[in-house]
């Protein structure tokens, strides 16, 4: 089931794991995307971190970490392919993250919800 | 934002879909739904249209006299080559400050019995205000027309399929054309790096006229994203930017807009504010001065981003006055005022978020300007 974040991001449970992306709203808002920078896999993150920078033609904006917990994984193809993210912004995930000890996606918002806050 | 201005084609942008944003005290479209990156290309390779309406357009007049008088009086605060100027050309020109820095770059055409200027809308006040202050001329600032550009390499065959004529201008001239019943200033020019017009209509007409032009499938609405990008890859230095009221006209490798003859020597040596600044330098060469830079890697490096002349440690030799992303380059393309003693394919360092990027000297323009000469 999906989940979304205040900041735009969209959330997914695969077993153990998060994978992490941002919406077609944000990916709309932010324009063209010419550069995205990942974490380092096996970093561990605090919840509100900044861990991926993107930069769309127009600007610079940054990506949290919605738990804390593990880096697992990231879309290596997306520093080599930035603008898969305005193609696709669900297909575009950026990182994989394990949640720490107690973290959990649950009490993020359901699609109902965000639609209801993008309006 | 009800005190914001809006142009004649305000309607026409929001109908097309234009996203609108403040701007020097106008509302203006930012991006149209290509998209900036869309936009920038389309440009490049057909046709955009650009409103530039907020742009200050103003006649300037020796009452009696002739364009060469007036351009008499406006050579005592602008330095460059105006007496000089043939009716039916234009020039590029600065607005210069005791301290030799620059208040404003303007262009500048000679109509025969006038001059006609556009100047940057944040400084059309001020620009305007000074021009008043001079003595023996009349100052009329334009109220009553839009301004379009029309730019890239189709607009030469979309204008001129319109109005013949255009087809003869070449780079820098300018011309009353015929339109419908009403008279189009027209100059062969622009802010993009690409061959086109900017043309000056009346405010009435602009929609329909805007529209005429649209209606050729190789013009398409650009923003004022596109626009910046567009000028940076060509290298083209931007008001409040690359340049303001503590950059001499040396710094930011605008030298060439100073002709000989009002340098050192010249038959019309000075006599502009900040001369005793501004033509030592020109004549020994500026300490610091605009280069172009191509970051390694596809990061952007923005304006105020940091620029040191080691990896680690240093010193900040300074900072980016434009950069972002060039569609037409495929990478990061920036400006700063630099040391002159570093040249073309020189390495520097931009701190972008805590880590040092290595950053090459670059020659300016990023893309080659196809104007028609």
């Amino acid at each position: 089931m999906l989940k979304y974040t205040e900041d735009h991001e969209w959330l997914k449970q695969e077993g153990d794991e998060v994978v992490v992306g941002i919406t077609a709203h944000a990916s709309e808002q932010l324009g063209d995307v010419v550069f995205v920078e990942l974490p380092e896999v096996g970093r561990e993150v605090e919840k509100g971190e900044e861990i991926v920078v993107i930069e769309s033609v127009k600007a610079a904006s940054d990506i949290v970490a919605p738990i804390a917990g593990v880096i697992t994984a990231v879309n290596e193809e997306l520093p080599d392919n930035p603008g898969a993210v305005n193609d696709d912004a669900m297909a575009a995930w950026f990182f994989r993250i394990k949640p720490a000890e107690g973290e959990a996606i649950d009490g993020f918002m359901d699609e109902a919800a965000y639609q209801a806050l993008i309006g | 934002m009800s005190d914001l201005k809006r142009t004649p084609l305000y309607d026409l942008h929001v109908s097309l879909g234009g996203k609108m944003v403040p701007f020097a005290g106008w509302e203006m479209p930012v991006q149209f739904p290509m998209g900036v990156m869309g936009e920038h290309l389309h440009t490049r390779e057909k046709a955009g249209l650009f409103d530039v309406s907020h742009m200050g357009q103003v006649i300037l007049r020796v009452p009696g006299g002739t364009a060469a008088d007036a351009a008499a009086v406006l050579e005592t605060v602008v330095p460059a080559n105006i007496v000089g100027l043939p009716e039916g050309r234009q020039r590029y020109g600065l607005f210069t400050n005791d301290q030799g820095g620059i208040l404003d770059d303007l262009m500048i055409a000679n109509r025969g019995d006038h001059l006609f200027l556009v100047v940057n809308a944040a400084c059309a006040d001020q620009d305007i205000a000074l021009l008043q202050g001079l003595d023996g001329l009349t100052v009329e600032p334009v109220t009553d027309r839009a301004l379009l550009a029309l730019q890239g390499p189709e607009a030469g065959r979309v204008f001129s399929a319109i109005i013949p004529e255009a087809a003869s201008l070449k780079f820098m001239d300018v011309a009353i054309l015929g339109w419908d019943g009403e008279e189009l200033w027209v100059s062969r020019s622009g802010y993009t790096g690409e061959d086109g017009f900017e043309i000056s209509v009346p405010a009435a007409r602009a929609r329909e006229f805007a529209e005429t032009l649209l209606k050729d499938e190789a013009v398409a609405p650009i923003g004022l994203g596109a626009r910046d990008s567009l000028r940076l890859e060509a290298g083209m230095p931007l008001y409040g930017h690359d340049m303001d009221a503590g950059v001499t006209p040396g710094a930011a490798a605008l030298h060439w807009s100073i002709p000989k003859v009002r340098r050192q020597g010249g038959e019309r040596e000075g006599g502009f504010p900040g001369a005793d600044v501004i033509l030592p330098e020109l004549a020994e060469g500026a300490a610091k001065v605009r280069v172009g830079l191509r970051p390694e890697g596809r990061a952007p490096i923005r304006e105020g981003v940091a620029i040191f002349d080691a990896e680690d440690g240093g010193a900040e030799i300074g900072r980016v006055c434009s950069g972002g992303f060039g569609p037409s380059v495929g990478g990061p393309v920036a400006m700063a005022i630099l040391p002159s003693t570093l040249s073309e394919g020189d390495t520097v360092w931009a701190e972008l978020r805590g880590k040092r990027i290595a950053v090459k000297i670059a020659a300016l323009p990023f893309i080659k300007p196809d104007y028609k000469r």
